[in-house]
């Protein structure tokens, strides 16, 4: 259960909202032209970190208008909320709390909310 | 030394208070080479070390765990099992699975609980119907067990049910007796106890770091106790993989996210089957303990917190209580999260990569469960020979470029 600050209407249950993957990918400008290897990774594979994810969602049951938001995927911190048309915030913005790639954040797997 | 249970030895151990069981493995200080290392302490890492030793005669064997053993997934789920998948490729792999879990107890002389005490799948409208009936038949082909059930059977199942009196009535069901459920802590137990018995290292709470690799060949784990040398390293890490896959370069199709469980106070034998249902999305089933066990779906986005959004609970509970009016004032104990890697069509990856002497087993999504022992046993034998078995040769990482998908989404019996 989290909070997701909608740009257009404000803070707001995440029921509210629905996640469409991650942010800023990008369509091959020639499809035709790429191999088997390249579209499959175009159409299958998404970025999954444990950490700062760039991800887009949809205010489905508000405005209806789609924005991008990067949360840390070990907290369900959400640390920036910004609209579609704006730049993509730079990774070095962020911090990154986790102990080491696969380990658990400083506050305890997904206790964020409650352990500040 | 061999360690056997019987009513002797457990006449024997009451006779002590029990107090003289001694340790089920060991626990050794990781050396620094392995043959083989897996990474991943759960039901299906386990199981692929003991198949490693006991089938394909590996000797040099670490499985590493970053908590204790089957602190994952394989503790964390709803413990079904069945195989009627609708696809050829995975009625095969589960059907395989299933097949092990019926001797599974015996081979490893530890109780597994296994119960085959049968898997409903509900149908609410008339495309339940359809997809059900031809589910049912696809799996009847495949020589599987499955048969449609129409609603006075099911009556007959599950007097408790209400199938008439709710917004989605119940019309009929899949029913496969071989399905049912098994202990998940016992799997895990059992496999390591077996394996540790035939020389497997069972290193606990050494998390791996990262995976070493050099000009496409694999040289290693970091890990939190040091380096370990190996030249096959297998990643059975479930919600994890993709972490790991990426520190040796390696992307995955698989996004992880949040899959809740939840169970009640204990009551009296009320339901002695599994039900499950798509449409409604509920699936219950009640432990030997009393409880209901109760599965919720996945959350609607990515996430490692082990716990999930309390929406997805509330809707479950909602088609719990309208199937089953009795269970309406009934409290609710526990409630968790496990982190399951979700392909995009829902079947698992059981496969070598571009990275020599790296193996995956992953992708199980939300059903990874039921196939312990097949998975873990193919999986063995695609690390030992470096080649697929044939049973898990359909389920290969190629199958993302080269567009043979296994679609289970909605046609395994439960919405992914």
């Amino acid at each position: 259960m989290i909070l997701i600050k909608c740009p257009y209407c404000g803070e707001r249950d995440q029921s509210e909202f629905e996640n469409g993957g991650e942010a800023h990918v990008i369509r091959p400008k020639n499809p035709e032209s790429l191999s088997d290897k390249d579209w499959g990774e175009y159409v299958f594979y998404r970025n999954n970190p444990k950490g700062i994810f760039y991800e887009r969602w949809v205010h489905s049951h508000g405005c209806k208008k789609w924005f991008n938001a990067v949360r840390n995927t070990s907290t369900d911190q959400i640390l920036k909320v910004y609209k579609v048309n704006e730049k993509r915030p730079d990774l070095s913005e962020f911090q990154n709390t986790l102990k080491s790639p696969s380990g658990e954040p400083s506050v305890g797997s997904g206790n964020f909310a409650v352990k500040k | 030394m061999k360690k056997k249970y019987s009513i002797t030895s457990l006449i024997q151990n009451s006779l002590s208070d029990n107090e003289n069981w001694g340790k089920m493995w060991r626990s050794p200080n990781p050396k620094k080479h392995y043959d083989v290392v897996i990474v991943g302490g759960g039901g299906h890492g386990l199981g692929t070390a003991y198949y490693l030793a006991k089938h394909h005669g590996v000797k040099n064997i670490a499985v590493i765990e970053k908590g204790w053993l089957g602190s994952g997934n394989t503790g964390r789920n709803t413990t079904i099992i069945r195989s009627n998948y609708l696809w050829d490729e995975s009625a095969h792999l589960y059907d395989h699975a299933v097949k092990l879990w019926e001797n599974l107890s015996e081979d490893l002389n530890y109780n597994m609980m296994f119960s085959q005490r049968g898997v409903l799948n509900l149908a609410h409208n008339e495309h339940d119907i359809k997809e059900i009936k031809r589910r049912v038949s696809a799996n009847r082909l495949n020589g599987l067990d499955t048969m449609w059930l129409d609603k006075k059977e099911i009556k007959d199942l599950v007097p408790i049910m209400n199938t008439d009196n709710l917004r989605y009535p119940v019309l009929g069901a899949a029913y496969q007796p071989r399905g049912g459920v098994a202990r998940h802590d016992a799997v895990a137990w059992g496999y390591a106890m077996r394996a540790d018995e035939l020389g497997v290292d069972i290193i606990q709470n050494c998390e791996v770091k990262g995976i070493k690799t050099d000009n496409y060949k694999v040289e290693g784990v970091e890990t939190t106790k040091g380096f370990i040398k190996s030249s096959k390293i297998g990643v059975v890490a479930s919600g994890h993989t993709s972490v790991l896959a990426a520190t040796a370069g390696v992307r995955l199709p698989l996004q992880s996210r949040p899959l809740q469980a939840l169970v009640s106070e204990p009551i009296k034998p009320v339901i002695n089957t599994v039900v499950m249902s798509n449409a409604v999305h509920a699936y219950v089933s009640q432990s030997d303990k009393g409880e209901l066990v109760i599965g919720a779906g996945t959350d609607g986005y990515n996430s490692f917190t082990q716990r999930g959004g309390y929406d997805v609970i509330e809707e479950t509970v909602r088609a719990i209580v309208e199937l089953y009016p009795i269970f309406g004032k009934m409290k609710m104990l526990r409630q968790w999260g496990g982190i399951v890697d979700i392909c995009p069509d829902a079947s698992p990856i059981i496969s070598k990569c571009d990275v020599e002497g790296l193996y995956f087993n992953c992708g199980w999504g939300t059903g990874g469960f039921k196939a312990t022992p097949g998975s873990a046993n193919v999986f063995a034998h695609t690390i030992a020979k470096d080649e697929p078995h044939k049973i898990n040769a359909p389920f290969a990482l190629s199958r993302f470029s080269d567009g043979r998908l296994i679609d289970e989404h909605g046609a395994a019996a439960v919405a992914h």
